[in-house]
């Protein structure tokens, strides 16, 4: 008997939409470009503040405009999934063991989140 | 007890006369008490004896029924009839080559295994008389969950790195390979490295954890994978900055 062992391709453009585990992978991973222009628009803001004030002041009139709230609303909405999606996976990639059990799950989420809370509270306290 | 006629779509290849893959449909009495693996049982038996598919146990240990039900990496004897509807798809488990029918070939996956080691490369070798290798409840816990694992490919067959990439080590070998590095009684570590920390190695896992989620013995390859990667890294700044470290 001979062997012929059929191969199925797997599509290499739109295999992420074939199971909605892969289309949450994927927006996980593609939200990090929302983390990526908010850093260019920050790197922006600083090079405008060292131009001067008028320059700054430009620059803030610019994220004024409509496109420039919705740019920050769609940063927010990919920052927060792409933050949160990492925060629910840390328990696989950290577990921390004590004595014969390891701490549970939601305690290590709760501490990232926990962290996450700490930090803007810092940042709004140093902002107003 | 309850009896439903399910429409079973089973994909058949016959390597001998098909050029491709195509399905065939059999109408079969259940109880709604069975599993995917006893329908096809029914199939086998009564209506169609050249159906191949491998099973052994009937009791998820063997792991070798695994198979996609529709669309999902399941082990046939663990699919219950009552969770789904009238129509089940059966299929080879994907990302493998199709021997026959829904067998497949599984010799990339068995190749890898054996290139992990997965078995104890004890620190220094004493002789029986020096007794017992020791190892206490807390050293057993830290890997034990990966000793769970039976081999049973599905990991393989959810995971998307696998299906574009065939020369990822993949999920179950990589766990594998953490279960022994995590021994306490091993010292193998250094000659497992070399496979898993390369690039076909953990850095082909891009955390997709689709293989933790189809693990039908909770196994969690994805967390394995994830603390391989932190341990390389480690390794990694430790030869780099710190070269005095090195033995």
């Amino acid at each position: 008997m001979s062997r012929k062992p059929y191969i199925r391709e797997m599509s290499k453009t739109n295999w992420f939409f074939s199971q909605p585990r892969y289309t949450r992978y994927m927006a996980r991973e593609v939200t990090c470009i929302f983390i990526l222009a908010y850093t260019i628009l920050l790197i922006f803001a600083l090079k405008n503040l060292a131009d001067g004030p008028e320059a700054y002041a430009g620059f803030l009139e610019a994220l004024n405009s409509p496109l420039g709230i919705l740019f920050n609303l769609a940063a927010l909405v990919g920052a927060v999934y792409h933050s949160t999606s990492w925060f629910n996976v840390t328990p696989q990639a950290m577990p921390i063991q004590r004595g014969e059990e390891f701490v549970p799950g939601n305690i290590i989420v709760g501490a990232h989140y926990g962290g996450w809370a700490l930090i803007s509270l810092i940042v709004l306290f140093l902002g107003v | 007890m309850s009896e439903r006629q399910i429409q079973l779509e089973v994909l058949r290849y016959n390597p001998e006369t098909d050029s491709e893959p195509r399905f065939q449909t059999y109408s079969v009495p259940c109880l709604n008490e069975w599993v995917v693996l006893d329908a096809l049982n029914y199939v086998k038996d009564n209506l169609d004896p050249t159906v191949s598919y491998r099973w052994s146990c009937h009791m998820a240990v063997c792991g070798s029924c695994g198979m996609m039900v529709n669309g999902e990496p399941k082990l046939a004897c663990k699919a219950f009839i009552h969770e789904y509807g009238d129509q089940i798809r059966v299929e080879p488990l994907a990302n493998f080559p199709i021997e026959r029918d829904l067998v497949t070939v599984v010799d990339d996956f068995i190749g890898k295994l054996a290139s992990v080691k997965p078995y104890l490369i004890p620190k220094e070798d004493k002789p029986v008389s020096a007794g017992e290798y020791k190892q206490s409840p807390v050293e057993l816990k830290t890997f034990k969950q990966y000793t769970l694992c039976i081999n049973c490919m599905l990991c393989y067959a959810a995971c998307p790195q696998y299906g574009l990439v065939p020369e990822f080590i993949g999920p179950a070998a990589i766990s594998l390979a953490h279960r022994y590095n995590q021994d306490s009684r091993d010292g193998g570590r250094e000659q497992r490295q070399e496979v898993i920390a390369s690039h076909d190695g953990v850095w082909e896992c891009s955390f997709v954890g689709a293989c933790s989620e189809v693990c039908p013995k909770h196994v969690d390859p994805a967390s394995a994978l994830q603390q391989v990667k932190v341990a390389s890294t480690i390794d990694w700044y430790k030869e780099h900055l710190m070269p005095w470290m090195k033995k």
